[in-house]
């Protein structure tokens, strides 16, 4: 190989699927069976699924702690759970589904997706994603490894101090808490460079930024939000170890730490955060939804935009959650007004929606009923959250259960709602078989009516004024009767859940078979096999549209080829192009299947598990092991072009 | 001899007490057309927001699923952008409109008309509230806990302080919350317009009994606050007989966290008890205060409030007696 392969003009041919080329690009590109290829992939569709399923093995988990406090809160003054245990368990819940679940899901989605969707082979950086996965794994054992013995988490998933702090907080619980959320920082930060570059380098020839599904954008800036939002917590929770294990003074207020320093910290990752996790699943939306309407989405540029301006915004409200902490009226209210304000970006969104079932001809898909029910339940969440933007209304409901219905309208209804719609969309692609419907509109209609009978009177017990986070409650207080619905409605919606699990079980052995593109969709991962092949694409797709497998329907000329294109087999292989207009302007060389990753995570792991027993010895031997992996990962590679001998013309 | 104002007729009565629907002091009173004006537009978006994707839904008779691999027709991209302009428009307007609201009621409440005259100090503590009402005269410094009693008419300045980790004062049909923080002074003001037993809350999670840590404000006329006041200066009466037996051993037993006025006893780690029978409640709003319940939580603190930081004492039933004998003359 000579550098020259990079810039070399490769051919052009026409898809066949059953052609000499097909099957060197199969055994150029396919995971080695057994288990040491099951450990070593870097095909981001395994690991886009393993995302997913271990995302949704971290919600089940999490629901069921709900279900087991909302036994516990059904009625007054009830003695299930003690106090200890209660606040583990909604601690530990907040932890599961903002942090092991909402986050996770998307990026197993996207994952997937994303290569398929933007025409490419692979992410740009197919080891880090693996990478990414891993550590995501390892944090979330390490997390719930203390819940299992007894020291889970215990002072919410914001954990403020003092609280926190040793002197009021002695166990381990906050340690592993602070340990496990660095750990899993590593990872979400790996995960979104990832996409970063994927996106700005990966997109087939022709898909200029005008032209990329919304998802992308969604994904997009929500990984440009987390490369900035990360850090603070990390951050934050390093400084808390280090007051906890080495006797620092950040948070200690006696020797003159701050209190508020936390908070301010945590929440300039928190609200950005809360966007990262519903942008991607509003991208689901903007591109499944259309699928159904028969029409393209409405105001394709308007949505883009404003995705990213939800971001920018996202990160000038955080002291919103902080309006009851005694800071000056004046800066409040700049923030109150933002926090009022971000409401615009979001109502593009929902009108884009509309019209577009409005001016479509709606096929009702249970895909369908979740992405346009999401539209009702977004607004919900959103004009809930209004009210908590305006300061002195804030004052009054902050910290109160209007708040647990705020925040679950967002989390299930701009998360999990599209995230089930978008798995009855992609399932087929997933696996080549469909979701059964008529499970399908059992599955909704249980999760609809579900979950707005267990939350929607949350906003009214918030209004009669019942404060958040406490294990019982006495009678008398208006709350009681709420309370009893709040928690037969979250048992019906845990239903609903179970009958999607049922049917993803069902189907995905003996669904119905769905070809390439059995909505008749239009964009390019619809143009490849369901499942597709490790290469995604036999020839790498060129774009001349939004909108490639639509073209003769639309009265667009019908330029984009989805089905000819580059011919790209020396080995691994993709096309790198430019981060505008999608010119192809380099070959890229991808890395093989490698336990690099596995190592890396592993021995970092050691190191924070090392970290929390202060078990220096370990700390040691693990850091050495991470080094050794890392030395391993980028140990140059011929078939990289990483070598003298293999640059050399 | 608890103030008439017991039987008044305010939100005591109410069957929700800590709602914030309702209002009975001028910070609440300015805050809640607020908090009705934004509840009912969002109502009101989400009820539009509905009919228009029901009416989307069915404007044209819905497709069945199609087949796999079917091709069916779609429509052309172009069209629909005034959807955007006129929803966002209208979104926006409404959005404008109501932060000048916000900000003009913020304007309205954040300092009072007048200067309060009287200054009460809260103490956030796991799980119970300090209360000294402050004065330049220090014989005129007195504490109480966890029932707070202002006259009406008049704004009260609180100064919020963090005894140990965050909890937040909240007294809904008042005004709305402020954090006690530890290691910083914030302020609040309250103004009662009547009368009347006011429950209040924490409301930030802090610790295992967040969820037995309330208060109750007592609004009282000036003149019957007055009187209050110059009751709790005083020492309470020397107890005599069994109390006065009660008194020693409870100097001995309870005198390091807990204080009386004018005794040996001038712990500060609990509650002042110095008037502990002119409270309606003990342990923070947990259990009535009764001879009764009193015992009972004296007996065993633990099993009614799991975590709380006073630990059950090692008394005869002797000295039980006694303790019990004294507590109920501190009136």
């Amino acid at each position: 190989m000579t550098a020259t392969d990079y810039e070399r003009a490769p051919t052009v041919a026409i898809e066949d699927r059953n052609s000499a080329l097909a099957e060197k690009l199969q055994a150029l590109w396919e995971t080695e069976p057994g288990f040491i290829g099951w450990l070593s992939t870097v095909d981001h569709k395994e690991i886009g699924i393993r995302y997913i399923v271990t995302a949704f093995a971290f919600l089940i988990a999490g629901g069921i702690e709900a279900l087991v406090f909302r036994l516990q809160l059904a009625w007054p003054d009830r003695h299930l759970l003690g106090p200890e245990q209660y606040d583990q368990l909604f601690s530990t819940h907040g932890m599961t589904m903002i942090f092991l679940y909402a986050g996770p899901v998307l990026s197993g989605f996207s994952n997937y997706l994303w290569p398929l969707l933007l025409g490419a082979r692979d992410m740009a950086l197919p080891r880090l994603n693996a990478l990414s996965y891993w550590i995501y794994l390892c944090a979330g054992i390490f997390l719930y490894a203390a819940f299992a013995i007894g020291f889970g988490p215990n002072d919410g998933w914001f954990n403020y101090v003092p609280y926190a702090a040793r002197a009021y907080n002695g166990g381990p619980n906050i340690d592993f808490y602070s340990l496990g959320m660095i750990l899993l920082g590593i990872s979400t930060t790996v995960g979104s460079i990832n996409f970063i570059v994927t996106f700005l380098r990966m997109r087939a020839p022709g898909m200029s930024i005008n032209r990329v599904p919304i998802l992308a954008w969604g994904t997009l800036t929500a990984s440009a939000a987390n490369i900035f939002a990360i850090p603070a917590v990390s951050l934050a929770f390093f400084l808390l170890w280090m007051d906890r294990n080495a006797g620092t003074h950040f948070f200690d207020v006696p020797s003159g730490g701050q209190p508020l320093l936390w908070q301010h910290l945590f929440w300039m990752f928190g609200h950005p955060w809360v966007y990262a996790i519903v942008l991607p699943a509003m991208g689901m939306v903007s591109d499944g939804l259309p699928v159904f309407c028969r029409r393209p989405l409405v105001g394709y540029t308007a949505v883009a935009l404003g995705t990213v301006a939800t971001m920018i915004l996202g990160f000038g409200v955080w002291v919103h959650h902080m309006f009851a902490t005694g800071l000056p009226s004046v800066s409040l209210s700049f923030f109150s007004a933002a926090s009022i304000i971000i409401a615009v970006p979001s109502a593009i969104g929902v009108f884009a929606w509309i019209a577009t079932i409005w001016l479509g001809r709606p096929v009702f898909t249970t895909a369908f009923l979740f992405f346009a029910s999401f539209i009702v339940l977004f607004v919900i969440g959103g004009v809930s959250g209004y009210m908590t933007g305006s300061l002195p209304v804030d004052w009054q409901l902050t910290d109160t259960y209007f708040v647990v219905a705020h925040l679950h309208y967002v989390l299930i209804g701009i998360n999990v709602f599209p995230v089930v719609g978008a798995t009855y969309f992609w399932f087929p692609k997933f696996t080549g078989r469909m979701l059964d419907e008529r499970m399908g509109r059992w599955n909704f209609w249980t999760m609809f009516v579900g979950f707005n009978l267990g939350f929607f009177p949350m906003h009214i017990s918030g209004l009669l004024g019942m404060p958040r986070r406490i294990y019982t409650y006495a009678d008398g207080m208006g709350w009681d009767w709420l309370n009893l619905i709040t928690t037969v409605g979250s048992f019906v919606f845990a239903v609903g859940v179970l009958i999607f699990i049922v049917n993803v079980v069902v189907s995905y052995r003996r669904g119905r078979v769905a070809g390439d593109n059995p909505w008749d969709a239009p964009t390019l991962e619809w143009a490849t096999t369901s499942p597709p092949p490790p290469y995604n694409f036999v020839v790498i797709p060129t774009v001349a549209s939004r909108h490639p497998l639509w073209e003769d329907r639309l009265g667009e000329k019908s330029e984009s080829q989805p089905h000819a294109g580059l011919v790209l087999d020396h080995g691994r292989e993709a096309v790198g192009t430019d981060p505008l207009d999608a010119e192809p302007d380099i070959i890229l060389k991808m890395p093989s299947d490698t336990l690099a990753p596995l190592a890396l995570a592993i021995a970092t792991t050691f190191v924070f598990v090392g970290l929390l027993g202060h078990w220096w010895w370990m700390v040691a031997v693990a850091a050495i092991a991470t080094g050794a992996a890392i030395v391993v990962w980028l140990w140059p590679r011929p078939e990289l072009g990483e070598t003298a001998e293999a640059r050399n013309v | 001899m608890l103030p008439s104002v017991c039987v008044a007729k305010a939100v005591a009565a109410s069957s929700a007490p800590l709602n914030y629907l309702t209002s009975f002091g001028a910070k609440a009173d300015a805050t809640r057309p607020l908090t009705w004006g934004v509840t009912l537009i969002s109502l009101a978006v989400i009820i539009i927001i509905t009919l228009l994707v029901a009416g989307a839904i069915w404007r044209r008779p819905g497709l069945a699923p199609m087949a796999p691999g079917a091709r069916i027709d779609v429509g052309p991209e172009s069209g629909g952008l005034s959807w955007l302009w006129i929803g966002v428009g209208i979104s926006s307007l409404v959005l404008l409109l109501s932060i000048v609201w916000t900000v003009s009621v913020l304007a309205e409440i954040s300092r009072p008309g007048v200067k309060p005259a009287l200054t009460i100090e809260v103490t956030g503590k796991q799980w119970w509230w300090q209360v000294r009402y402050l004065s330049d005269d220090p014989s005129r410094i007195f504490a109480t806990a966890n029932e707070i009693h202002i006259p009406t008419g008049q704004p009260v300045l609180f100064k919020l302080v963090g005894g140990d980790v965050i909890h937040s004062f909240w007294v809904p049909a008042l005004a709305g919350k402020t954090d006690t923080i530890p290691g910083q002074t914030n302020e609040t003001w309250l103004e009662a317009r009547e009368p009347g037993i006011y429950r209040g809350q924490c409301t930030e999670y802090c610790g295992l009994e967040h969820a037995h840590m309330s208060l109750v404000v007592i609004a009282q006329s000036p003149s019957d606050f007055a009187a209050w006041e110059a009751h709790q200066i005083q020492s309470p009466a020397m107890p005599v007989g069994q109390a006065a037996t009660g008194m020693s051993d409870f100097n001995m037993h309870c005198g390091s966290c807990h204080a009386v006025r004018g005794t040996a006893a001038a712990g500060i780690l609990g509650p002042d008890l110095s008037h502990l029978m002119q409270r309606t409640t003990i342990a923070a709003g947990t259990l009535p205060n009764d001879p009764g319940h009193l015992a009972q939580w004296i007996s065993d603190p633990q099993g009614i409030k799991p975590g709380a930081l006073m630990q059950k004492p090692e008394l005869s039933g002797q000295e039980f007696a006694a303790i019990n004998a004294y507590l109920r003359t501190l009136q």
